[in-house]
């Protein structure tokens, strides 16, 4: 799995980081998105997807490299 | 009718045509006072995309289906600028409200996203953790003072409203001596029942009180938000008034009424009562449960089409009006089987009770920490928690933009 995050779209209202606080974080100056992991482990995947559903701007991409 | 017979009919007859229309805001029925109103969830099962009317004889299309309502809010093509012709209000005094000093929930990006950046820091989750320990001194103090020497209150006054209130106005830098002032004119802003000038009247007193706030804080700097927007210089004295104003209603009313009508539902759901007191570390899914449950922002979101899209099968051409009615998309059963009843165990995170798109609730971590504090507190220290009056008699909130209760007597 690969995570690409857009930081023009991001509205931070942090929901990214309640789902998967090992994969995202927020900015200090502005609560926006910052990504700690672009590759996360299997045992991740599930709470990135559902971060990625819940983002309200469409900021968060995961790109699935093998099928699961 | 199959949605490709339906787009040929609408193109025949025009989008009127379809089902009698739904008069909106539509009331809520006797029965549970808990679930939207009938009408709503009537469309929603038979025509999930319909027609409404509104007060002003105008017409707008209603959204009732999750992936519908995520669709339309998520989609820069759909405005939020109330000041564009045919841009649907719910009552006369709503329209007022949105015409004077509009905040950035009533602009688009790329102005919205500008104005909003400058308080996502405020907010965000880290942040809003940190400030755990006050929130619980807050909670643990207001009940404190509850339950001394008393066995009967009014939940509403003495603790779901003042614990969200004293904290904005800690986080503003608002003096909470003027939080009855405030709560007065925030609650004419948000009523159905307000007059044009009642709005007028409300807008402009918050208006004064925030301007001389700015003015105040330029003198005399603290650390509060209302503070450092004046600090960095780039919005006049009116500009930060919106903005505060904003934070002020939108921090009084949502977490006390989520708060308040949480306990009641809880109250009036002992199985699940029974649960989350058996199983505290569940507060966190609960509180996602009860927002998807309750939806108290229960009217509809409206937004004004841009352009023609294609939504859930329909085109809605440009300058028509749109309604998201986020209350039943968060019964959708083919997103939350069962959505009707409550359930404290299930995963809730889907929810659009803080709405979604770029507009999505700013002050949703905070809203997150005080409701699974307020609520984990309030369980805790009063076991014996009961309904002071005959359900029948909770006034409800039908009147107001936010749902809730009130008032909310209860006993321990
Ligand atoms: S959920 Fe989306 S919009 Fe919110 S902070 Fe995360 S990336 Fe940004």
């Amino acid at each position: 799995m690969r995570v690409l995050i857009d930081q023009d779209k991001c509205c931070g209202a942090g929901s990214c980081v309640l789902s998967a606080p090992e994969v995202f974080d927020q900015r200090e100056e502005d609560g926006i998105v910052l990504l700690l992991d672009a590759e996360p482990p299997a045992a991740l995947h599930e709470a990135v997807h559902e971060a990625a559903a819940i983002c309200p701007a469409a900021a968060i991409t995961v790109e699935q490299s093998e099928r699961v | 009718m199959t949605t490709a017979e339906r787009i040929e009919r609408e193109q025949e007859t025009g989008p009127g045509a379809g089902p009698t229309p739904v008069a909106v805001p539509a009331a809520r029925a006797t029965g549970c006072p808990f679930d939207p109103a009938p009408a709503l969830e009537r469309a929603h099962r038979e025509e999930p995309m319909t027609r409404a009317t509104l007060w002003d004889g105008s017409s707008c299309w209603l959204v009732t289906r999750h992936q519908d309502v995520r669709e339309v809010l998520g989609d820069p093509r759909f405005s939020a600028d109330a000041t564009r012709p045919g841009f649907p209000f719910l009552t006369a005094g709503a329209r007022q409200f949105a015409s004077g000093n509009p905040s950035f929930i009533r602009q688009d990006d790329p102005e919205h996203a500008r104005l909003r950046r400058m308080l996502t820091a405020d907010f965000m989750v880290k942040k809003v953790e940190a400030m755990r320990p006050e929130v619980q001194r807050i909670a643990d103090d207001l009940l404190d003072r509850m339950t001394e020497g008393r066995h009967a209150a009014d939940l509403v006054a003495e603790f779901a409203l003042p614990l969200p209130s004293l904290v904005i106005c800690l986080l503003l830098g608002v003096p909470y001596g003027d939080h009855e002032f405030f709560q007065k004119h925030s609650s004419v802003l948000l009523s159905l029942r307000s007059t044009v000038e009642e709005v007028d009247l409300a807008q402009k007193e918050l208006q004064d009180y925030l301007c001389g706030l700015a003015e105040s804080k330029r003198r005399e700097p603290d650390d509060g938000i209302v503070s450092r927007l004046v600090a960095r210089g780039e919005l006049d004295d009116a500009a930060i008034a919106s903005m505060g104003r904003l934070l002020l209603v939108a921090g009084h009313e949502t977490t006390a009424n989520m708060t308040a009508l949480s306990t009641l539902t809880l109250l009036r759901n002992p199985d699940q009562l029974a649960r989350l007191r058996a199983e505290p570390s569940l507060i966190k899914g609960a509180v996602e449960e009860l927002l998807r449950y309750l939806t108290i922002v229960h009217n509809g979101l409206p937004r004004i089409a841009d352009e023609d899209v294609t939504i859930g099968g329909h085109t809605i051409r440009a300058g028509e009006g749109v309604l998201c009615v986020l209350n039943v998309a968060n019964r959708d059963e083919e997103v939350f089987p069962g959505g009707a009843a409550l359930d404290v165990g299930r995963d809730a995170r889907r929810h659009v009770a803080f709405g979604f798109g770029v507009h999505q609730c700013l002050g949703q971590p905070l809203a997150r920490v005080e409701l699974q504090i307020a609520l984990e507190t309030l369980l805790r220290r009063l076991p014996g928690l009961r309904l002071d009056i005959p359900f029948e008699d909770v006034p409800f909130r039908h009147d107001m933009g936010i749902y809730g209760v009130h008032a909310l007597p209860v006993a321990w």
